[in-house]
């Protein structure tokens, strides 16, 4: 291929002026700028030849390049030079020019070695359509795009490839724009559809699909490197789904790509952030968090910062930002510093290794009916504030409690009136190696090692087989120090998450979390909000200091369901500071109720003991509690307000928490780091855009996330209209305009239509960035209508087709592969959105992870639906999504290999849950088949469903020669039917006929072409 | 497979048959060619015909010739996943027994960070007695009883040290030669650069034993940005190796036949109306797969092993353990495969109950045996001088406790022992010093990088030159380090 370009480059060398952007840039490029190029710190002689006033300048009598005047020149002596030891690029760089090569070097410093800036840098020009070659044909040149391109092919001599039949382009359409397949009336429809406008007809329609979301919001997943669990060892679940959503919505609403970007990047900084906006933002939540022990979140803060930086030049503006982590960019643009001022767009997010923030991402559903719970609450409470004479009963029950405080027993559980609590026998591990005894109480008492961040894992057998609420209870000893309960040197702990997983490998988070008193900012909701950063302590107390037995519940959204027995295992884990804050004793128990507030008489009296105006916001809310329960005028009204309470805490923990990006009150400072090195920050850099792009209006503001995503999305940025429709067009056509569809910087490949892909970055614009408008644009093309077949001149002058004389043949992603089989086997589910789902997965995925995910197999709709649902874990994910070239999502994707290999056949052609749409796709076609229908139209039916054309007379007559040996085979081998034949048959089906057709159908979606955009 | 060859003469022909009865024309593919074993040289895990970056796609791997002669044909990795103490098993310090219990001298401590010492612990002796082995007389603790049979065909180097000290992100550094996930493994870099000769297997392999996964996960043997049919394919010890090798309830291995040849032949016909050679590899992908349908079972059934060998490992058929797997590794670089990752977990004894004075030596017993006997067994196979083993973990341990009850070690990043045995080689030496506490290297260091350019060296693979463009950089497995250790070449 490269002979071939370099042929049609000395074929034109001649007629055409040699190119500095073309011909010289990327050979100066790929064998100078290593050690004479923009990074200063690797330049040898101090000469530079990436800017033209470097390399004329004089130096001692000679410069590297005299314009107009390649004798004289000391590069042309130097790469032409017979001395093995003067001659450039040195030997042992692995780098030499050709005799080409060095004659068009030497042609272009005799015409005046003009420079040009880099292409891909340039501004975006809208070049004149070219004359096309091919205007007479009038079933060729629909639109500029085909000017383009066959002007291009007209010059290297082919011809573009006839239109492709009506029922591959419609498969070709649903594919691509859908990845579902269309029925065979849809297909035939359109077949017959001889209206002048009837394919762009059918891609309206298409494009008004809300399954045009689902599929080109994967494409856009794969670059926000979306997944459902943290990665790493650990590698516990997330709530991300809520992102991939607005993903979906927002292709289906074509919103403009500019504010795509824009929501994404920065959509919490959007003046008057709506909800959407700012779930918008887990594009970015979506870098890998570290749960391992002895992590330093610092380190992994750091990490997520420099992928968030990676991605963003990555996905939006096509260069390797990257490279210049370490030291200036070898061949871009890109300075250190310049990196680390792109570093410090997003240095001051809250999040630091760590789920939150995170937002309430309810549904439209959701919402509506939390809006009508909270006007009815507000109602309910109005009544509450309208009557002027609770005070007066209040205050009375209030001296009441206290008058008869010395005639009640002591002694009485506090909350023992909620729940039935079962105190837990616990068997306790330190992480540490503090020691954990158990005592009579059944509480464990803690000692020996006492090392900041200690966690134990308690663990427990159950005695109860529905699980709702916990129980922890934080007790005082003598051996603490102050007596405890805490293992702090005043008897303080701070607990920073407490969680539990079932043996089964089931992880359990609590939704609800109440404590009897909670240390000022340091909250008993920071025990269970997945932040080490935050959590709960127990100084400040209204009895003064912290060593006091302290009670905390927690309540599962959900009643847990468990064997007898089972095991449960706590995790307790504490602040990880410069001093150990660990729990010194405490007891565990739990319930099958609902744990809700209600303190007893003692535990009232002990409340109301404290005057009115030193009362705690809390301890003041649950005496006015108690009150209304019992109030003889009010109770009824508070019921109904506690009820609804309830029902909107039903409603809430069932609504999703979307991680979300938040700036930080105070930014943090961001420095260069000498070698990509945290730990050694050098001078400090504020945020800005490398100097290559369009900058900023000078302002004394900091600049902010919003600026960047905002400059990203100027209708100037030479790069991000490039990349974003040379990805659409890759998507298209099986590769980009421009190949290296993430580099677009030197040391990427040329566009092979430079016109083309200006045109169309100048038209995305002219377009206000609609994706719809845009992919409506590339499909009508004739250049994308064309026929795939490999065949003709192009294929020996051209095989590669960069100068697209055919269509490629495309094989399609692997949750395409999934959808196709679903379509094709009637089972698919139509439901859009909501959480990942679990479709069935062979045994052993995990035998190589460091605990069993629990992979609860979905059932009824849930089972069938999209590829794209599918939970993903990023250490083991859903073998089939891998086997077909999915990556782990650890970094971004821009664009995914098409391998073909063995364990992809093994995967469609045995997994369980392939086979499984095979029975459905046979059960469906001998359904559907007429009862006076033949055996030859039930196999055309069964080809057509999956492949939309007819079969040929070849192919009818394999699979039906192939259908009767199944049938023979299966007639005698009734066990074997039995096993591969659905349960339930269709009406006048034998065993063996069925058993037979699920063969059959099994052969036809392990076909090439099924899983092949053609 | 036995079985599967004696039919295979009868298959041929009934395919011949099917094919001639359906009156079908393969006209200009040879399908022969395309089915049969002959004539199909590489294996299709190596033929990435669909790369999207003009990458592999060359028979075997993308180099043409080797850069020079290759010592070494297959590597198998002994990974002892954890870090394993080097201060119990391979370094003798008389001093740091002697002022066991005694504070750490800060100079030691300064800018150092670790991942759970605070600072003040305090020196830790090793509570093992060492000896001298073998000719070369190397230093080996009473844990490694078997490693004694072995020190004259083994290189130890003392001297090995990384730079990242929490286990997934240094078992990912140790394999791909970065501490974040999503860069090409060793294996990956392997099978890219010179393919493998496995037919019916795939050239890059992971085993794993003990009771989890390895830390680091699939980022381990993941082929990161090189085309993905270079990825390690994981065999698990139990249960179907691969995913997906039985055929569905209801279909024998005739019937898989059938299905296979239908598949083949009606993607046939449609690469003769197509003409796209993508087809091609489809059909010698199914034809390879069911291959491996009788193959990975086959490979995995070590019962037909003499009752000699398998006490050799400790190796019990069916029952999976370090000891099968190392004896499975043995069998895969017999058939071709090119790289083994082999990983055995849980050699983390920072102490507490994962203590040095019982877990550690649980362990040791697991693979003290297997590990010697599979050189042993290479040698005697004529195997060993074409395969290099290299037995080690992601970092070493340290020299002061930490403090848990019984005291244990932390991860220790500065220094730490592995050990290379065959493919080009020195056997029977010691390569590198640590001071007398082992906390530094006093000699002779050698780098992570520095070892996986030194594996790379032996398969004939200069790793400064096996290179992929990838986001405008050519990366390559050392990134931009690494040297050589010549010294301990044969």
């Amino acid at each position: 291929m490269l002979a071939f370009l370099l042929a049609c480059c000395t074929a034109t060398a001649e007629e055409t002026p040699v190119s500095y952007g073309r011909d010289i840039r990327p050979l100066l490029a790929k064998n100078c700028f290593l050690c004479h190029g923009p990074d200063a710190d690797s330049r040898e002689a101090d000469l530079r030849l990436d800017v033209r006033a470097a390399a004329i300048a004089n130096r001692d009598g000679v410069a590297a390049i005299v314009p107009g005047d390649a004798e004289k020149s000391a590069l042309v002596e130097r790469i032409a030079s017979d001395d093995e030891d003067l001659r450039m690029p040195p030997a042992d760089s692995g780098k030499q020019l050709t005799a080409a090569q060095i004659a068009l070097l030497r042609k272009w410093i005799d015409s005046g070695a003009a420079y040009e800036r880099h292409w891909a840098l340039e501004p975006v020009r809208r070049p004149a359509i070219p004359t096309d070659p091919t205007a007479e044909r009038n079933d060729y040149s629909r639109c500029a795009i085909d000017a383009f391109v066959s002007a291009r092919l007209a010059a290297a001599g082919l011809h573009p490839a006839a239109e492709a039949d009506r029922h591959t382009l419609v498969r070709r359409l649903y594919l691509d724009l859908l990845g579902l397949l269309p029925t065979i009336r849809e297909a035939d429809e359109f077949a017959a559809d001889d209206r002048p406008d009837a394919y762009e007809r059918l891609v309206d329609r298409l494009l008004s699909s809300p399954r045009l979301g689902e599929r080109w919001g994967r494409h856009w997943l794969d670059q926000a490197r979306y997944a459902d669990s943290h990665g790493y060892t650990n590698d516990n679940e997330r709530v991300m789904w809520p992102f991939r959503d607005w993903v979906i919505s927002a292709l289906n609403r074509d919103l403009p790509f500019d504010r795509f970007t824009i929501e994404q990047l920065a959509g919490d900084l959007l003046p008057n952030a709506t909800a959407e906006q700012k779930i918008a933002t887990g594009f970015h939540r979506n870098t890998l968090i570290n749960t391992e022990g002895g992590t330093k979140v610092d380190q992994f803060r750091d990490e997520q910062v420099k992928d968030r930086v990676d991605t963003t030049g990555g996905v939006w503006l096509g260069l390797t930002v990257g490279c210049a982590k370490c030291h200036n960019h070898k061949y871009d643009p890109i300075s250190q510093a310049e990196y680390y001022s792109l570093y410090a767009f997003f240095n001051s997010t809250a999040d630091s290794n760590s789920v939150p923030p995170t937002i309430p991402a309810p549904t439209a559903q959701q919402q509506t009916r939390l809006d009508e719970l909270d006007a009815g609450l507000a109602k309910l409470n109005a009544e509450l504030a309208t009557d002027d004479r609770r005070s007066n009963r209040q205050a009375a029950w209030e001296a009441e409690l206290l008058r008869r405080r010395d005639e009640r027993i002591a002694g009485k559980d506090t909350d023992g009136a909620n729940a039935n609590w079962t105190v837990l026998e616990l068997d306790g591990k330190s992480g540490s190696g503090a020691t954990i005894e158990s005592l009579e109480d059944r509480s464990v008492l803690v000692g020996g090692e006492n090392v900041a961040g200690d966690v134990y894992e308690l663990t427990a057998r159950s005695p109860l087989t529905t699980i709702r609420s916990v129980r922890l209870e934080v007790l005082t000893h003598d051996n603490l120090p102050h007596r405890g309960p805490g293992r702090a040197a005043n008897g303080n702990f701070v607990l920073t998450d407490f969680w539990f997983r079932t043996g089964d490998g089931r992880d359990l988070r609590f939704a609800k979390a109440q404590a009897d008193h909670s240390q000022p900012q340091y909250d008993i909701t920071g025990a269970i909000d997945e932040d080490l950063e935050s959590g709960w302590a127990i100084n400040g107390s209204p009895e003064g200091g912290p060593n006091h037995d302290r009670t905390a519940w927690f309540v599962l959204a959900a009643p847990l369901e468990v064997e007898d027995g089972h095991a449960l295992t706590f995790t307790v884990q504490h602040r990880a500071g410069p001093q150990p804050y660990n729990i010194g004793r405490l007891r565990l128990s739990i319930s099958s109720q609902e744990w809700r507030d209600a303190p007893s008489d003692e535990e009232l009296t002990r409340l109301v003991a404290t005057p009115r105006e030193k009362r705690p916001l809390a301890q003041q809310k649950r005496i006015d509690e108690a009150f209304l329960r019992g109030d003889t005028k009010l109770a009824p009204v508070f019921a109904t307000i506690e009820n609804v309470g309830k029902m909107r805490d039903g409603l809430l923990s069932q609504v999703a928490s979307a991680m979300v990006m938040r700036e930080l009150d105070k930014p943090r400072d961001a420095h260069v780091q000498k070698r990509g090195d945290f730990l050694q920050p050098a001078e400090k850099v504020l945020p800005d855009v490398p100097d290559a792009l369009p900058g900023f209006e000078p302002s004394e503001s900091i600049r902010t996330r919003l600026d960047l995503a905002r400059s990203l999305v100027r209708v100037d940025n030479p790069l991000t209209p490039r990349v974003r429709v040379n990805r659409l067009w890759m998507h298209l056509f099986g590769k980009g305009l421009v190949e290296t569809e993430n580099d677009f910087g030197t040391q990427g490949s040329l566009p092979t239509h430079p016109d083309l892909l200006d045109w169309l970055a100048a038209e995305q614009i002219h377009q206000s960035w609609s994706t719809k408008r845009m992919l409506r644009l590339l499909v009508a093309s004739a250049t994308y209508r064309q026929r795939s077949e490999v065949r003709g001149p192009g294929t020996t002058a051209d095989p590669q087709n960069r100068l697209l004389w055919r269509q490629n043949r495309i094989r399609v992603e692997g949750e395409i592969v999934r959808d196709l089989a679903l379509s094709a086997s009637g089972l698919l589910s139509d439901k859009i959105g909501g959480p990942s789902v679990f479709p069935p997965q062979p045994d052993g995925v995990y035998a190589f992870t460091q605990r069993a995910k629990n992979w609860r197999t979905s059932t009824g709709e849930d089972r069938f639906r999209r590829g794209l649902y599918t939970f993903f874990y990023r250490s083991a994910p859903y073998p089939m999504l891998t086997t077909f070239d999915a990556p782990n999502f650890n970094q971004t994707c821009t664009c995914r290999d098409r391998s073909n290999t063995p364990l992809q056949s093994l995967t469609v052609a045995n997994d369980a849950s392939l086979v499984e749409l095979a029975r459905a796709l046979a059960v469906r076609v001998l359904a559907e088949a007429a009862a006076d229908r033949t055996e030859a139209a039930t196999i055309e039916q069964l080809f057509r469903v999956c492949m939309v054309r007819s079969p040929s007379t070849a192919e009818a007559d394999f699979l039906a020669k192939f259908l009767r040996e199944q049938r023979t085979h299966f007639d005698v081998d009734g066990d074997a039917a039995g096993k591969l034949s659905p349960g339930e048959l269709p009406a006048g089906v034998s065993t063996a006929e069925a058993a037979a057709f699920v063969a059959t159908a099994r052969v036809v979606l392990n076909l090439d072409e099924f899983i092949t955009r053609e | 497979m036995n079985e599967h060859s004696d039919n295979s003469q009868l298959q041929r022909s009934t395919r011949r048959a099917f094919f001639s009865d359906a009156g079908l024309s393969v006209g200009s593919i040879a399908l022969a060619s395309l089915l049969g074993r002959a004539g199909h040289g590489a294996s299709v895990f190596q033929r990435g015909a669909a790369s999207q970056r003009g990458a592999a796609s060359q028979r075997g791997g993308i180099l043409a010739q080797p850069h020079h002669t290759a010592k070494a044909k297959a590597v198998i990795f002994l990974f002892m996943a954890g870090g394993p103490s080097q201060l119990e098993l391979f370094e003798d310090k008389p001093l740091l027994r002697e002022l066991s219990g005694q504070s750490t001298p800060a100079s030691f401590l300064e800018g150092r960070r670790f991942a759970f010492l605070k600072g003040n612990e305090k020196l830790l002796g090793p509570n093992h007695s060492f000896a001298r082995y073998g000719k070369s007389g190397a230093e080996l603790s009473d844990l490694l009883p078997h490693h004694r049979a072995i020190v004259d065909d083994v290189c130890f180097v003392k001297s090995m040290h990384t730079d990242v000290f929490n286990h997934g992100p240094a078992k990912i550094f140790m394999q791909t030669g970065s501490p974040q996930p999503g860069r090409p493994s060793m294996g990956s870099w392997v099978s890219y650069g010179i393919g493998s000769e496995a037919d019916d297997l795939p050239g890059f392999v992971v085993l794993q034993s003990g009771p989890r996964g390895p830390r680091g996960g699939s980022a381990l043997w993941s082929s990161g940005f090189l085309p993905t049919n270079h990825q390690g394919v994981p065999f698990r010890s139990a249960g179907d190796p691969i995913l997906n090798l039985q055929s569905p309830l209801g279909i024998d291995r005739d019937s898989q036949r059938a299905f296979t040849d239908a598949v083949n032949g009606l993607n046939a016909l449609r690469h003769e109306a197509v003409g796209d050679p993508e087809i091609e590899t489809r059909i010698a992908a199914y034809e390879m797969a069911y291959r491996m349908q009788a193959s990975a079972p086959e490979l995995m059934d070590v019962s037909g092993e003499s009752r000699q060998t398998l006490e050799m490992y400790g190796a019990e058929p069916g029952k999976p353990s370090f000891a099968n797997n190392a004896l499975l590794a043995r069998r895969l670089v017999e058939r071709g495969v090119r790289f083994v990752q082999l990983y055995h977990t849980n050699w983390d004894q920072h102490g507490g109950e994962e203590s040095l004075e019982k877990e550690l030596p649980l362990r040791c017993r697991e693979v003290d045996q297997a590990s010697a006997a599979l050189v042993l067994d290479l040698k005697r196979r004529g195997l060993l001088d074409d395969t290099l083993v290299v037995w080690g973990g992601e970092f070493g341990r340290t020299p002061m406790g930490e403090t848990r009850k019984p005291t244990g070690r932390d991860h220790h990043i500065d220094s730490y022992t592995m050990w290379l045995a065959g493919g080009g080689i020195r056997p029977g030496i010691t390569y590198g010093k640590t001071d007398a506490l082992g906390f530094s290297i006093t000699d002779k260091p050698v780098h992570v990088h520095d070892l996986q350019a030194t594996i790379l060296h032996v398969l004939g693979i200069d790793h400064e030159r096996l290179t992929f463009r990838f986001q405008g950089r050519d990366f390559r497995l050392t990134d931009v380090h690494g040297n050589v250790v010549s010294d301990i070449l044969a």
